[in-house]
């Protein structure tokens, strides 16, 4: 199979030209914000999707390293002057360590403990991030110095714009070689059947270890993306209502889809902007939208498109 | 003399505060019985059944005609969810319904928000405000309601499931669904009765804390959590596990708070489920799991 | 969202655009839905006579749920994509610092409606604010404190950015007035019990006051415990209780509360020849006319912050921002309902300490202290 007929590089190509046309449709620094916003949330979602969708794991703490990620990154440079990559790589590989050091446990069990471990750790980081008002500056926040690389500064949202969807790019790209390797089809071995899996001689608990590390990394990564993007960050980033968006996002856009979890994110960064005028039916919507799919089209947005797509080309 | 007068006042704090993660909890525990579902929503019938009784008392209403018609209302829209959100769903994956749990918690706060506004309402005490004091410990009455009606509730619950008809075969599908379907056990009102109790738990819950916490829109979240906690520390699945669960949940929030650093209270209720995940998985009463090929 | 009403009489073209973020929703909601209700009701009387400069005012609103992410959102969409000439609003500390850089660096002249001190100390060009500080109250508690000889403090204070604040500022003035502070008891957020917290103050040796440095629901429950565990210290608070919600929600425990507010709060008990009297009367008024329930010293905020921004628009003749900038800080003697505001180029508060009042609630009623 040539490289382009490998399943997802057409969608590879076909996103990063949709990128590469948005500046131009855009019509203000504001929308233009909310692109990056979206591309940051579809970093974090890719990896999350490797964990639902393909280790069929769920983890209701993802926010938790997201929060790390921007923190290290935030604390490092601005307390004791580290250069912000530097601390980016940091952050990754602390939260790294963090999630083999859960995860190993954990994963040897079966049923959603994963989804209860997540869940304590996503909470407990955002409450010693509210508390610990020295390091963190509490529950409201801290400012983040400006990322800076050998002297460069990104200047302005343009510049940002193009950094994110570069770093998409390469997440999804990740995500896709990881799919279709070995470990990926192991994966999906796994998802199907775990006791099958195993007594075909898949190790099955390091390779959901390994997904759920990769998918802690991304997370990370763009939580240190976002913190010198924002220039501002607080403990809410790690709340349990933001590991819930994340799911969502996943969700939403398609469990087992790369492309999915993009569309899953665009779409829910963008709606809050556009349920705005609903004001006060803004929560009450977004829960109706979320059951409504789930109920639907349960395998999410993008595969069920793909699906009626698929049948109506018959 | 003063310490254990503190002693006691903690204690009495922590046992009112956990019985309300133990009833939380049980009704964590009862829907995962019947469906293996983790019900997301759980703190918002919490919720419910507090801010009900509040209007329906502001509409006038005497204090028993409120509460009965808040925990009516409470269980008409646990099994409207049940019926409308999770049947549809039955054959979907379990993270499937577990998104579908939690977009009805949102959608439940948002319509709260709509309903009753962003302020918090509070709820007049069962039998006054005037604590009695027990060995230097001041109790509020509306403590004793809560431990009392708790407990109440508990036994009543005991009863149904090992006396009853309904209850026995709750017990059955939650062992093994295939072969309660095959003696001819309706497993599907089996489910429905599940959401229909769990409703009723949390409204009760709601109701009884109320007048000591204050309600808003928002009181289900945390609420719903750490009852969560709760029911995994008693083995997911073990209803006088989960009461179990919600008692030391609370009594330890309350001691950390009063013995080691108040800042760090909330971070119990989940340091315990980690605790649990590493060192006991089946919580203190559950039985290890098996799975099918 | 925009609200602008067009009244019989036709405007000039081209509206007068202000832009606001408030927590109206979220765990701030008791501060952002009373200024958001004072907001609209302002600008419709505006608009309904006649505009500002001839023009209409809209008023272009958003919900940050008092979360800083959704503050920094709102307020680069209402610079970037909204265009408007002004921002008042930020209800809280933290979703007020959350914004600053990208204000300063927009060139947008901003009236902030949050509590801390550090929003304009140090000073910055293009940020204002209304409320008092949490350090003046505190200031203010404390005399109070040595007036009537206590000097041993218990602290309670919450997690919130205002409650942390207080805190901190509570403890650096303390040996200012001659206080020393013998125990610091903090919560959590959305805490429903804070029995143990107290418990551990009133059996401090030799506490002699309670201070609670806080917000929303949890004062009520504070006064609630209060009375449960049978304390009867002084019991002071702070002006993040200062509405009828607190003392509702305690339902009586709030008995005895003394707290420093803006004399809003006690309009009717003032002197006629009092500055605020006359401002403060016709705002309660029309308030409590319009929403049907009492009014806070949020909502009092709000109504400055705008009262200044369109006295300062009509003062430059135009909505040039870099004009109207300088006019907000030439603000002289205005009065608010919630005080008398005199800025300059170092003083982007401007607020008179007679502006401040100590009250105290006696059967469920704010009660002037003299």
């Amino acid at each position: 199979m040539t490289a382009l007929g490998r399943p997802g590089t057409r969608g590879l190509v076909a996103l990063a030209a949709i990128m590469a046309i948005l500046p131009a449709l855009l019509p203000n620094d504001f929308l233009l914000g909310v692109a990056t916003l979206v591309g940051i949330n579809a970093i974090v979602c890719v990896g999350l999707n490797l964990l639902i969708g393909y280790a069929g794991q769920i983890s209701l703490g993802h926010a938790g390293f997201f929060a790390l990620g921007a923190y290290a990154s935030t604390i490092l440079v601005g307390e004791f002057g580290w250069p912000p990559l530097a601390a980016l790589v940091a952050g990754a590989v602390g939260v790294a360590l963090l999630a083999v050091m859960i995860a190993r446990p954990i994963m040897k069990l079966k049923g959603h403990y994963l989804a209860m471990g997540t869940l304590g750790m996503g909470v407990v980081i955002s409450i010693v991030l509210d508390q610990e008002v020295e390091l963190t500056g509490g529950p409201d926040g801290m400012p983040v110095d400006a990322f800076t690389l050998f002297g460069w500064e990104p200047a302005g949202e343009m510049a940002w714009y193009w950094i994110v969807s570069g770093l998409l790019l390469v997440s999804v790209w990740l995500a896709l070689n990881l799919i279709n390797s070995p470990i990926g089809r192991a994966l999906r071995a796994v998802h199907g059947s775990e006791v099958a899996a195993a007594v075909a001689g898949v190790d099955v608990a390091r390779y959901k270890v390994r997904v759920f590390v990769v998918s802690t990394v991304f997370a990370s990564i763009a939580g240190s993306v976002f913190a010198h993007y924002s220039g501002f960050i607080t403990p809410s980033e790690a709340s349990f209502l933001h590991s819930i968006e994340l799911v969502t996002m996943v969700v939403l856009g398609g469990l087992a889809s790369i492309f999915g979890a993009v569309v899953g994110a665009a779409i829910l960064t963008t709606l809050p902007q556009l349920l705005a005028f609903l004001h006060d039916f803004e929560m009450l919507v977004f829960g109706a939208i979320l059951i409504g799919t789930m109920i639907f089209m349960r395998k999410g947005l993008v595969p069920t498109l793909a699906g009626l797509a698929r049948r109506w080309r018959r | 003399m003063a310490v254990s007068a503190d002693f006691l006042q903690f204690l009495f704090s922590g046992i009112t505060v956990g019985a309300i993660y133990g009833l939380v909890g049980l009704g964590f525990a009862i829907i995962y019985n019947a469906s293996h579902v983790i019900n997301f929503a759980q703190g918002e019938f919490v919720m419910i059944g507090g801010m009900t009784t509040v209007s329906l008392i502001g509409l006038g209403l005497p204090l028993l005609v409120a509460v009965a018609g808040a925990i009516l209302a409470t269980v008409g829209i646990g099994l409207l969810f049940e019926k409308l959100a999770i049947e549809p769903a039955r054959d979907a994956s379990i993270v499937a319904l577990i998104i579908i749990t939690i977009g009805a918690s949102i959608l439940f706060r948002g319509a709260a928000q709509v309903i009753w506004g962003r302020n918090f309402h509070s709820l007049p005490s069962f039998s006054g405000d005037d604590p009695i004091l027990i060995g230097g410990a001041a109790i509020l009455p509306q403590s004793l309601w809560v431990i009392g009606g708790a407990g109440a509730i508990v036994a009543g619950l005991q009863w149904f499931f090992n006396h009853t008809l309904a209850g026995k075969a709750m017990i059955a599908t939650s062992h093994n669904p295939l072969a309660a379907r095959l003696v001819g056990i309706n497993t599907r009102f089996v489910l429905m009765l599940g959401f229909g109790l769990s409703a009723m738990l949390g409204a009760a819950a709601g109701i009884l804390i109320a007048p000591i916490s204050l309600t808003y829109a928002g009181v289900g979240v945390m609420l719903g959590l750490k009852g969560f906690c709760a029911a995994v520390l008693g083995g997911l699945g073990k209803p006088m596990g989960a009461v179990a669960g919600g008692l030391i949940v609370g009594i330890s929030e309350v001691m950390t708070a009063g013995y080691v650093s108040s800042a760090y209270k909330d971070a119990v209720a989940f340091i315990i489920i980690l605790a649990v995940l590493f060192f006991l998985p089946s919580g203190l009463f559950g039985d290890r799991g098996t799975e099918r090929v | 969202m925009v609200l602008g009403l067009v009244p019989g009489r036709a405007l000039a073209a081209d509206p007068i655009r202000i832009g606001t973020f408030l927590s109206v929703s979220g765990g701030a909601s008791f501060l952002g839905d009373p200024e958001l209700k004072t907001m609209v009701m302002f600008i419709d009387r505006i608009n309904k006579s006649g505009g500002l400069l001839g023009r209409r005012i809209d008023l272009i609103h958003y919900d940050d749920e008092t979360r800083a992410k959704n503050a920094i959102t709102y307020v680069k969409r209402l610079i970037s994509q909204d265009k408007v000439d002004l921002i008042v609003g930020g209800s809280t500390t933290g979703n007020t610092m959350a914004v600053i850089k990208l204000i300063q660096k927009a060139g947008v002249p901003f009236i902030s409606l949050a509590g801390a001190g550090v929003i304009v100390d140090p000073v910055k060009k293009w940020v204002f604010k209304t409320p008092h500080t949490d350090k003046v109250a505190v200031a203010k508690i404390f005399t109070d404190m040595k007036a009537r000889g206590l000097s041993k403090v218990g602290l309670l204070s919450g997690s919130g950015g205002f409650d942390k604040s207080c805190r901190k500022n509570a403890r650096a003035l303390a040996s200012e007035f001659g206080i020393t502070i013998v125990a610091d008891e903090v919560h959590g957020k959305g805490d429903t019990d804070m029995t143990p917290q107290l418990t551990r103050i009133k059996g401090t040796q030799g506490v002699q006051a309670l201070l609670y440095c806080g917000f929303g629901a949890p004062t009520s429950i504070v006064a609630k415990n209060y009375k449960q565990l049978g304390m009867t210290i002084p019991h002071y608070q702070t002006h993040g209780s200062a509405s009828m919600k607190f003392i509702l929600g305690a339902s009586g425990a709030a008995e005895g509360v003394r707290l420093p507010a803006a004399a809003l709060l006690v309009v009717d008990q003032l002197p006629d020849d009092h500055p605020q009297k006359a401002v403060g009367t016709a705002y309660k008024a029309a308030y409590e006319a319009r929403y049907k329930e009492p009014i806070s010293t949020f909502g009092g905020h709000a109504y400055d912050g705008l009262l200044i921004a369109t006295e300062a628009i009509k003062r430059a003749g135009s909505t040039d921002k870099a004009k109207v900038r300088d006019e907000i800080e030439k603000t002289n003697h205005l009065v608010g309902v919630d005080g008398i505001f005199t800025m300059s180029p170092s003083d982007h508060l401007g607020l008179n300490a007679g502006s401040f009042v100590m009250v105290e609630v006696r059967n469920d009623k704010w009660k002037l202290l003299q």
